[in-house]
């Protein structure tokens, strides 16, 4: 694929003895919406980890925008100010109010002076929904406030490309839609790149360009939502799709 | 969801007192079980035994008047005289008596910058320039020979000012050190891990007085001939060398309970090391080990009085010097509670402020 955003080639990872990606072959089109599914052990957070070197491969190449990771670490921070992450567990730094941790990596990172980083982060709280509570900890907030605000936090630096590791895994059922309605916005009104390691199908059917399997570190099957869904080549995604809520 | 339960601002209902209720109180709290009666009556029967002899002896015995020793040992009770006659050479040691003034003021200069940095509004910048002024103020102070003071060599220097000096300058200089061996402990780069790991414990092998001893008696064998680094500073460089020890494993400690998360979340900002340990990991590490570090301060604080083992006279010293007059021989206790009174005084205030930090800093994010 020409002018591909993240390029990964025969890319190899290990850790220790165990074999967590096997000659991972994946290219990202700018502006491309990409879920990543399987089941658990399968090395899909591994992969989207490696994309800005929070992990590090043994093995094979992975360019983003250009640059390739490496041990350089010049290289790899300017990777990371143009991807940005939403985890999990959200890790927003307790110590700082929400403008606070909003600010940090524009004023600190990207050198913008002050006003106009807090003026950013006001508009992007805005954008999620969540502008009332820039002066609070992230203690006082709820879990799906928080993590609005980690997404606001990413957003914040103007990342080129967005991975999300299991956002909604430690939400409660009620929290998840207000944050997958931040996601599916994002995808909508914005032209970001995104990699979405998920196991919300129903994100994947109304956002998702191609959807990726996942099975013991190997890619098994992409497709596009609905031939992915409706028409699963393979069995052994035909037998995970059978196990879950699609 | 967003409960911001604050202990400190529930509101009780007024205690009313009445009979009955003070002897359900007693009943409840004192009498509630056998071994609650007996360990009561033991405790009333020890305070009645020792408490009214001790007020006796501090208090309504003690005079503060009498104006020579033969006087005091007419006294039944603590004669506390001799601390009057006694408190400037117990305090300022055997620096020249009309130039007291200037070990004084050198003190209230460093107590005065001491308590400045306790209060969060100035932690900034300036800060650092009043610590310069307020140190090399109390340098030109003590020392002297500029501005029409006269000379005083360090050997004269004695007491309070010492301590306070010793430990001022030793934890402003460890703190800082013992953050970097403790970074440097959990390094990834090999050989900045071994040197911090061999720093640490090799110092925590042996004891404060080993040091002192080594400073002051085998480093000036090792210097060039000619070369004399002043036994003060070398007493001092060891008790810094000495407490960033112990402060680095404490702060390494704290540095443990950071969740990876922190530093993933930092990572994926692009935060430089450095940027992430200074704005992110070091406040949320430094925060819970408030307790322990405190009282390392603490601790060094009263361990500068081991500077007597190279001739050094720090408080304590300057208190058995003032044992030594003939006249006054006998009031050992008077003296010695006198510079009990003055540690405790300093160190619950170390304590005290920790305390208040701690609680402060805690309202910034409740779980």
């Amino acid at each position: 694929m020409a002018n591909a955003i993240i390029s990964m080639k025969d890319v190899n990872k290990w850790f220790g003895k165990f074999h967590v990606l096997r000659n991972i072959n994946l290219e990202v089109a700018q502006g491309e919406r990409i879920v990543i599914c399987g089941p658990s052990g399968s090395g899909k957070s591994t992969l989207i980890r490696c994309i800005n070197r929070l992990e590090e491969h043994q093995n094979g190449s992975i360019v983003v925008e250009g640059t390739e990771i490496t041990n350089d670490i010049r290289h790899v921070e300017a990777i990371r100010r143009d991807v940005g992450m939403v985890f999990q567990h959200f890790n927003l730094f307790p110590h700082l109010t929400v403008l606070e941790n909003l600010t940090l990596g524009p004023i600190w990172v990207l050198k913008t002076p002050k006003a106009e980083a807090e003026a950013r982060a006001m508009k992007y709280l805005e954008r999620v929904r969540i502008a009332e509570q820039a002066l609070k900890f992230p203690g006082q907030l709820s879990g799906g406030q928080q993590q609005r605000v980690a997404i606001a936090r990413s957003l914040c630096m103007d990342p080129k490309v967005m991975l999300f590791d299991e956002p909604t895994s430690a939400l409660d059922p009620e929290m998840v839609k207000e944050v997958l309605d931040v996601m599916v916005r994002l995808a909508e009104d914005t032209g970001m790149t995104m990699l979405v390691v998920t196991h919300e199908m129903g994100f994947a059917r109304k956002v998702a360009d191609r959807v990726i399997f996942m099975d013991q570190g190997e890619i098994i099957e992409q497709n596009t939502p609905d031939a992915f869904f409706d028409h699963p080549q393979n069995d052994r995604t035909k037998l995970f799709l059978s196990q879950i809520i699609h | 969801m967003s409960a911001t339960t604050n202990v400190a601002s529930q509101t009780q209902a007024p205690i009313t007192w009445s009979g009955a209720s003070v002897l359900h109180w007693l009943r409840t709290q004192l009498f509630s079980s056998p071994l609650n009666t007996l360990l009561t009556i033991l405790s009333v029967w020890l305070l009645f035994a020792f408490v009214p002899g001790l007020v006796d002896w501090f208090l309504l015995n003690a005079t503060v008047s009498a104006t020579s020793a033969q006087e005091c040992r007419k006294v039944t009770g603590a004669c506390w005289s001799v601390i009057v006659e006694k408190h400037r050479l117990i305090l300022f040691g055997v620096y020249p008596y009309e130039e007291q003034w200037r070990p004084l003021l050198a003190m209230l200069l460093m107590l005065g910058v001491i308590i400045l940095s306790g209060v969060r509004r100035f932690w900034n910048f300036s800060l650092l320039l009043f610590w310069a002024i307020a140190l090399v103020g109390a340098a030109v102070l003590m020392w002297g020979g500029v501005f029409g003071l006269t000379y005083v060599e360090n050997s004269r220097w004695g007491g309070l000012p010492l301590t306070l000096m010793l430990s001022t300058f030793g934890i402003a200089f460890a703190f800082p050190l013992g953050i970097v061996l403790a970074l440097g402990r959990r390094s990834n780069m090999p050989a900045i891990k071994t040197i911090c790991i061999v720093y640490i414990e090799l110092i925590r092998g042996v004891p404060l007085i080993s040091l002192l001893f080594m400073s002051a008696v085998m480093l000036p064998l090792f210097l060039p001939e000619g070369l004399t680094i002043d036994k003060l500073l070398r007493a001092q460089v060891a008790i810094i060398l000495f407490a960033a020890a112990y402060m680095a494993e404490t702060i390494r400690g704290g540095l443990q309970a950071i969740p990876k998360g922190q530093f993933e979340g930092a990572d994926s900002l692009g935060l430089t090391y450095w940027q992430q340990m200074r704005l992110i990991v070091l406040p949320q590490a430094l925060k819970i080990v408030i307790p322990p570090l405190v009282g390392l301060f603490i601790a060094l604080f009263k361990d500068t009085s081991l500077v007597v083992i190279i001739g050094i006279y720090d408080l304590t010293q300057a208190a058995k010097a003032a044992l030594v007059d003939q006249a006054w021989r006998g009031f050992s206790i008077e003296i010695y509670v006198f510079i009990s009174a003055i540690y405790f005084v300093f160190c619950y205030s170390m304590s005290k402020y920790s305390q208040s930090l701690e609680k402060r800093l805690a309202t910034e994010h409740q779980r």
